[in-house]
């Protein structure tokens, strides 16, 4: 091979470019310094000769060899003399050198002297190409001096015509700044204005720049801020918004404000990181990524913040039913960790986790009982702060697994005692049912143990315990709690007289809750077969014929005046014509000016009082970490997991190793290096339920959708009688106007929802009128106005009003009193004066009528003496006083009627003598309707209800008997609050 | 960024771009140096380290190893982006490139290297606009090599 190279005549040598060395130096593999030692010579010698392209070639070839570690200061001043050519190609690769070569003494000098003229040169060359090449290379050997001699000159680049050469100027600024700082100062505004640049790479480069000025010293750059938010939040160039955030993070530090702006474009980044993260886990690295997000959970200072956090911690360890989760014991720790956090939203995202946890990963129940044990042990901590109610979640499912895990109690009479305690009065009531129920549970556990060490005085004495707490509950306002706690206290009393006469029950306690809760999948019902004989769609009753109605002979009538009305009333409207109709119905409301709206009314009232939102919340700073004594933490999972992934490994090798030795020599296996997925074997194993599932449980399953999804319609009741005068006393007579009423419901049986909402009371000596009135703005809430009128001659005071509550209705009473408190009323009356006086109640259901004993008392005040008076009342709440008058129009009251929703009945009234108007009148009056449409003597109504309830009811006159034959139908559509 | 280096499997430099005034010497040595760490690593490991004073982000693609020397407050991340930039501009420019073409047109790749970046910094973030910067230059070439 050197023998070809050597063979060559001095032509060929001249000839030979860059192309030939490489390919050379690639061919001579052995014997490669000796080839280069040749080659060299050769460049040696085409630099000595005159022309500028052999030289050119030449220093081509030199930079090469420069690259591949050969020494080339030698030919320094050729190749300056190289790179003052015209040529182009020549310039980039001599660029390319002067940059390696740059440290020599010599070369230095050399630039200083020689080059300098030459790159200015280059500098204002009217080739965009070559000044593009001039900056390249100059960016790689600025020094202090080359700085401050070009620094005016590329500042004026800054501002050239081409995009290409501003973003170099721009760029290579930097540089100059490094090594003449003094520039910065002249050259600041013009770099700011290049953050503005028409083109993008003009501005990125800028951005560019000063991100990395402001990473020195980011005080100067502080005015900036607005503008480089300004870029944030219009830039698509990633690149660019990363190197912001990397300024802005230099820049928080010092501009605390700056911080609260820049909140929602970071947290829309963060989303999208986190949402990357859910895909990235596996078993392998789910842990570490936990942590590290639990860092950041700690750290987090916004709320929002953290919440998604958490949700995105829980998400992505729950994902594919705890595919990646190894460790339970590390997952349970991780979320007892989380109910330490502050001020979370997600109390019942952690409880659900917890409960699907512990009930379907059966190893892990030990573990879980115990952490929840300590966590009720602790729940004072978990409620202590109201600010972090939130979280108090968390103790429902605590409860629960303790209570139904409660074998793998340690101490269960400690827990029990927990759960008992006075402060658990002070949760929401669902968590206090689940308590009083827990309880329970744990006290027949508590039971046997006892029991079976023969200390029967033990026993006797936790029944005590339950007794002495358990009334606590009994008189709980909500009612699942009292209702739950009064069973067992009966029980438990029960129990002990068992106790006291020696008999042992814990047996039968036990039996209480024996049997095992499953866990069920979301689509387990469809495993279910459907059983012979059973066919779904066959109708149970014969479906109401169409024609039925035109049978009555009123309908007949009525016919021809509505036509519409008579329209079949079962009509098959899926949900999307439904949703479709319903849009209209909104639509039209919105334009209807007569059509009170019901959300601008609430945003008003809402305005006026400032919003829970607008309350200052203030982060209070615990010094002391919440951490709960005793509770693991869930980093040494970490720890112990790596431990035991190396066991497994070394086992795994050494398991491989015998194999090695019994097969030796048979192939290679494979190297035990990273192991994979597949290799980490979990520590627990999960009750995956997805299709399979447990199919006794499918009962379960079956409740009435309907049940839950609509509230029970208003029908015909045959209601008990309405006394509508209220009679006290000596019982004065009462006004005539209750007496027309009834004598419109003859009928006793069907009068109820048509019966008077003003009621008089006609008093020994004082006389009051009350009127309910739904309230708008709170669908649980009416507001009935009471009139005292005093009739007697003496003068009355000290009045209070006191109602006795039902189980649907409740007068609303301030805060700290108890359920028998009377009102006070706020007022006292002088002989003949009358006024009115305002009481709230809050009702459950308003689809039944409601009966309210109640009494008055007060003060009578004679000439003489004063005497102490009582004053029996019944306040009478019909579904009517629900109703709130709203107008409607013929359209959508079509609209309504078609739509399907709405269930119907009638009823006949005799005997009503007085003209069709009055009767309207008046049931528009009492009863909150108002008139869509009247033709003749028959017109349509409409109401609706405070929970928003539709209410349609026709009222028309069977001419020949002249009755009114009432007909209505109400239903219940999403409430449009 | 301080330096980018190219290198082969069997410790070749292919490349090597100092955004900083160098010696000679130390040139040499620290490229000896850290093609042994990197070559050294299995191919699972991370691919950034911390080296002297310096964070090495390398990542390798085919039998080439494109490495840079960052300073410590810079993003590994956006590093390894670049590098994987500078490889599509590579591609794109050369058609699905291997390391012969950057062998022999190893002044192209310099060119491509320094139209992307400049003096450690990105210049342009857009490929498109590099690319024709560098058909420009290209084009510019070949004219003078003509006349």
């Amino acid at each position: 091979m050197a023998l070809k190279i050597v063979k060559g005549s001095i032509d060929r040598m001249f000839d030979k470019n860059l192309q030939d060395l490489v390919r050379g130096i690639r061919n001579h593999k052995e014997d490669e310094a000796k080839y280069i030692s040749t080659c060299i010579d050769e460049i040696k010698q085409e630099l000595k000769q005159d022309n500028i392209a052999v030289k050119a070639n030449a220093v081509c070839k030199l930079t090469y060899l420069q690259m591949l570690g050969y020494d080339v200061s030698w030919a320094a001043f050729n190749i300056v003399e190289v790179m003052s050519s015209s040529k182009f190609t020549y310039k980039v690769s001599c660029s390319q050198l002067q940059l390696q070569s740059v440290d020599a003494v010599l070369i230095t000098t050399i630039i200083n002297s020689v080059s300098l003229p030459l790159v200015t040169q280059d500098l204002s060359s009217p080739n965009q190409y070559d000044t593009g090449v001039a900056l390249t290379g100059l960016s790689c050997f600025v020094t202090p001096d080359l700085a401050r001699d070009l620094a005016s000159d590329i500042m004026t680049l800054m501002s050239h015509t081409k995009p290409y050469i501003r973003k170099k100027a721009v760029l290579i600024m930097y540089k100059v700044f490094l090594k003449y700082p003094e520039s910065l100062r002249p050259a600041f505004p013009r770099l700011k204005e290049k953050l503005e640049d028409p083109d993008p790479g003009v501005q990125s480069a800028a951005v560019n720049v000063i991100c990395e000025l402001a990473r020195r010293n980011p005080k100067n750059y502080l005015s900036l801020a607005p503008l480089f938010f300004k870029l944030m939040t219009s830039s698509t160039n990633n690149w660019v918004l990363i190197k912001i955030i990397k300024l802005f993070g230099a820049l928080t530090p010092l501009e605390p404000r700056l911080g609260k702006k820049l909140i929602e474009p970071l947290t829309n980044l963060i989303h999208r990181a986190l949402d990357l993260l859910y895909g990235m886990v596996s078993k392998k690295n789910l842990m570490e990524i936990v942590k590290k997000l639990m860092l950041h959970v700690d750290k987090a200072e916004g709320t929002t913040y953290r919440d998604e956090l958490l949700t995105k911690i829980i998400d992505i360890c729950s994902q594919s039913n705890y595919q990646y989760i190894t460790n339970f014991e590390w997952y349970i720790s991780i979320l007892v960790e989380l109910t330490r956090l502050e001020g979370t939203r997600h109390g019942h995202l952690i409880a659900s986790q917890m409960l699907d946890v512990a009930i379907r990963v059966k190893a892990i129940r030990v573990f879980a009982v115990a952490q929840m044990a300590t966590l009720l042990d602790n729940g004072h901590l978990l409620t202590g702060n109201m600010q972090r109610n939130g979280i108090c979640e968390v103790l429902y499912a605590a409860a629960w697994i303790c209570g139904e895990f409660s074998e793998h109690l340690e101490d269960p009479m400690q827990t029990l005692e927990a759960m008992l305690r006075p402060k658990v009065a002070t949760l929401p009531g669902h968590i206090q049912a689940v308590y009083v129920q827990n309880a329970a549970k744990l006290f027949a556990t508590v039971l046997r143990k006892q029991e079976g060490t023969t200390d029967s005085l033990a026993a006797q004495e936790t029944s005590q315990l339950l007794i002495d707490r358990l009334p606590l509950f009994v008189q709980s306002a909500n009612l699942e709690v009292q209702e739950r706690a009064s069973c067992i206290l009966q029980l438990v009393k029960y129990i002990q007289k068992l106790q006291q006469k020696e008999v042992e029950v814990a047996e039968e306690v036990t039996a209480l809750f024996a049997g095992e809760l499953n866990p069920v999948a979301p689509k387990a019902q469809k495993k279910v077969p459907v059983p012979d004989g059973l066919d779904l769609d066959a109708w149970i009753n014969e479906p109401p014929s169409e024609s039925e109605s035109e049978d009555e002979k009123p309908k007949a009538i009525f016919t021809k005046e509505e036509p519409k009305h008579t329209r079949p009333r079962h009509t098959e409207v899926d949900e999307k014509e439904l949703a479709r109709r319903r849009e209209a119905r909104k639509q039209e409301q919105a334009n209807n000016p007569f059509y009170i709206k019901t959300s601008p009314s609430s945003q008003k009232v809402y305005q006026d009082q400032p919003g829970v939102e607008h309350i200052p919340v203030v982060q209070i700073d615990l010094s002391v970490p919440l951490k709960v004594p005793g509770m693991p933490m869930s980093d040494q999972y970490l720890k112990l997991e790596e431990e035991r992934r190396q066991k497994e490994r070394s086992e795994r090798k050494k398991k491989e190793k015998k194999k090695k030795r019994e097969k030796h020599g048979r192939g290679r296996r494979a190297d035990s290096g990273p192991e994979s997925e597949e290799d980490i074997t979990p520590a627990h194993h999960v009750d995956i339920v997805t299709e399979e599932m447990p199919e006794v449980c499918w009962v379960l399953l079956q409740w009435p959708l309907t049940d839950n999804e609509k509230l029970p319609v208003r029908t015909h009741r045959p209601a008990e009688a309405v006394k509508s005068p209220v009679e006290a006393g000596n019982g004065e007579s009462a006004t005539p106007e209750p007496k027309k009423k009834k004598e419109k419901k003859k009928d006793k049986e069907r009068k109820v929802d048509l019966s008077s909402l003003t009621v008089y009371l006609t008093l020994f000596f004082s006389h009051i009128v009350y009127d309910v009135q739904g309230n708008l703005q709170d669908g649980s809430q009416v507001v009935v106005s009471v009139i005292f009128e005093n009739k007697t001659d003496h003068f009355l005071k000290s009045m209070e009003f006191n109602v006795l509550d039902s189980l649907n209705s409740k007068l609303q009473r301030p805060e700290g009193s108890s359920p028998h408190d009377g009102l006070a009323v706020p007022f006292q009356l002088p002989p003949g004066v009358s006024n009115e006086a305002r009481f709230v109640f809050s009702v459950q259901s308003i689809v039944m009528p409601q009966k309210l004993k109640g009494t008055l008392t007060f003060i009578v005040k004679t000439e003489d003496a004063s005497t102490h008076e009582k004053l029996d009342f019944k306040l009478h709440f019909t579904c009517t006083s629900y109703l709130i008058t709203t107008p409607c129009y013929s359209d959508a009251y079509a609209k309504l009627l078609e739509s399907g929703e709405l269930k119907s009945s009638s009823l006949k009234l005799e005997g009503v003598i007085m003209p069709f108007h009055h009767l309207l009148a008046r049931i528009c009056f009492h009863h909150h309707f108002s008139v869509v449409e009247r033709i003749d003597s028959c017109a349509s109504m409409y109401s609706r209800s405070i929970q928003g309830h539709h209410v349609c009811l026709l009222v028309k006159t069977v001419s020949t008997q002249r009755v009114p034959c009432l007909e209505w139908m109400s239903s219940i559509l999403e409430s449009t609050r | 960024m301080r330096f980018m280096l190219l290198f082969s499997r069997q410790g070749k430099l292919r490349l090597q771009k100092w955004y900083t005034a160098t010696a000679e010497r130390d040139k040499k040595k620290m490229v000896r140096e850290l093609m042994q760490v990197v070559l050294a690593r299995k191919p699972k490991m991370c691919s950034f380290l911390e080296w002297r004073d310096l964070k090495i982000v390398y990542k390798r693609y085919a039998s080439l190893y494109f490495c840079c020397a960052v300073e410590e407050q810079d993003n590994e991340l956006i590093t390894l982006e670049v590098i994987h930039r500078f490889v599509e501009l590579l591609d794109k420019y050369f058609g699905s490139v291997c390391e012969l073409d950057i062998i022999f047109n190893f002044e192209k790749a310099y060119f491509i290297l320094d139209e992307f970046l400049m003096g450690g910094e990105i210049q342009d973030t857009s490929k498109k606009s590099v690319l024709k910067a560098i058909e420009q230059a290209d084009l510019l070439q070949e004219v003078y090599d003509y006349f």
